[in-house]
């Protein structure tokens, strides 16, 4: 796990701090919000330890504060993080070996620690990707939510300072270098019009996962070597 | 939100994700296989990107929240740096709310 360490560089520091600090506004917004619905200040805090998916924390929150059901809420959560799936399928080899990093790393597998670790060339940098992105996300988010919701209401909605929009332009940045790749562009500009296209008639989580429908123009990619 | 409620999304939510890299170490996947499972990260990501710009619920998320992740689009696209490119699009989305456009 040292070595593990060691080959952090500080470009990659750097990248994962920018990204850890717009998850820390959205969590504090999230502890917030969270109490304003009513909820004790403990429960978005212990959302935030055992679910680590922030999407479908808003959205369960969101669904029982619209007077949804909390088994309304748990399956909404549970369509939104299906995804996480897939991403496991991808990226799995670089959680490390061993029984312990598995169990552990996967419970960092979110979006960002997806991105990140495909962003990078080589395995070794894709596993300090992936383990500096979830461990520095993991304090920084929940610290904050414990924040939000002891602060509560002080916090203002983080659409007001353009986070909303961060967490996509990150995301869209860490992916540029695989859409360089003619196949995967194809499949992934097919895949959004299909996620786009849905969104309107389909509950949240489902559209993105109709987005693997891109994947037919991929049929014929080469394999490289 | 009951805490019967977050523990059943905590155990489903851990669940998607464990399954993946187990799966991973119990299928011997080929090459082809592996490029397919990358591949499909990817497009889910961009699929998310897309949605995340612009949708907000089922319906559009108006213009200011697309054109900012445009702008630090084409910044990240022009090797800007990625620290520049997150705070770009927060900044442009920010202001354009700031001056009326939603």
């Amino acid at each position: 796990m040292r070595s593990t360490w060691r080959t952090l560089d500080a470009e990659l520091l750097r990248d994962v701090t920018a990204v850890a600090a717009g998850a820390a506004v959205s969590g504090a917004s999230f502890g917030a919000i969270s109490t304003g619905a009513g909820l004790p200040w403990w429960l978005p805090v212990v959302m935030s330890l055992l679910v680590f998916a922030g999407g479908s924390q808003f959205m369960a929150v969101g669904v029982v504060a619209a007077g949804g059901s909390p088994a309304a809420a748990v399956l909404a959560g549970l369509l939104l993080n299906v995804r996480h799936l897939p991403f496991g399928l991808a990226v799995g080899d670089v959680l490390g070996k061993g029984l312990l990093p598995r169990l552990v790393g996967s419970h960092l597998l979110i979006d960002e620690t997806t991105a990140f670790a495909l962003a990078q060339s080589d395995p070794r940098k894709a596993k300090a990707a992936y383990w500096s992105c979830g461990v520095a996300l993991f304090i920084s988010w929940n610290v904050a939510v414990l924040a939000g919701a002891l602060v509560g209401q002080n916090i203002g909605d983080p659409g007001a300072f353009g986070l909303d929009a961060a967490f996509p332009a990150a995301l869209l940045a860490l992916l540029l270098p695989a859409l360089k790749d003619k196949a995967t562009r194809h499949a992934a500009l097919l895949g959004a019009a299909i996620a786009l296209a849905t969104t309107p008639f389909l509950p949240a989580g489902v559209p993105v996962l109709f987005a693997l429908g891109g994947l037919l123009v991929t049929a014929r990619q080469e394999v490289k070597p | 939100m009951t805490l019967t409620a977050v523990l059943v999304l905590a155990a489903g939510t851990y669940a998607f994700r464990l399954a993946g890299p187990l799966l991973r170490d119990r299928l011997k996947l080929s090459d082809r296989v592996k490029l397919l499972m990358s591949t499909s990260a990817t497009v889910l990501l961009f699929a998310l990107v897309a949605t995340a710009s612009l949708t907000k619920g089922q319906g559009f998320a108006g213009l200011a929240l697309p054109i900012g992740v445009l702008v630090a689009g084409i910044a990240a696209w022009r090797k800007a740096p990625f620290v520049v490119v997150v705070v770009l699009a927060a900044v442009t989305t920010a202001g354009l709310r700031f001056v009326g456009v939603s």
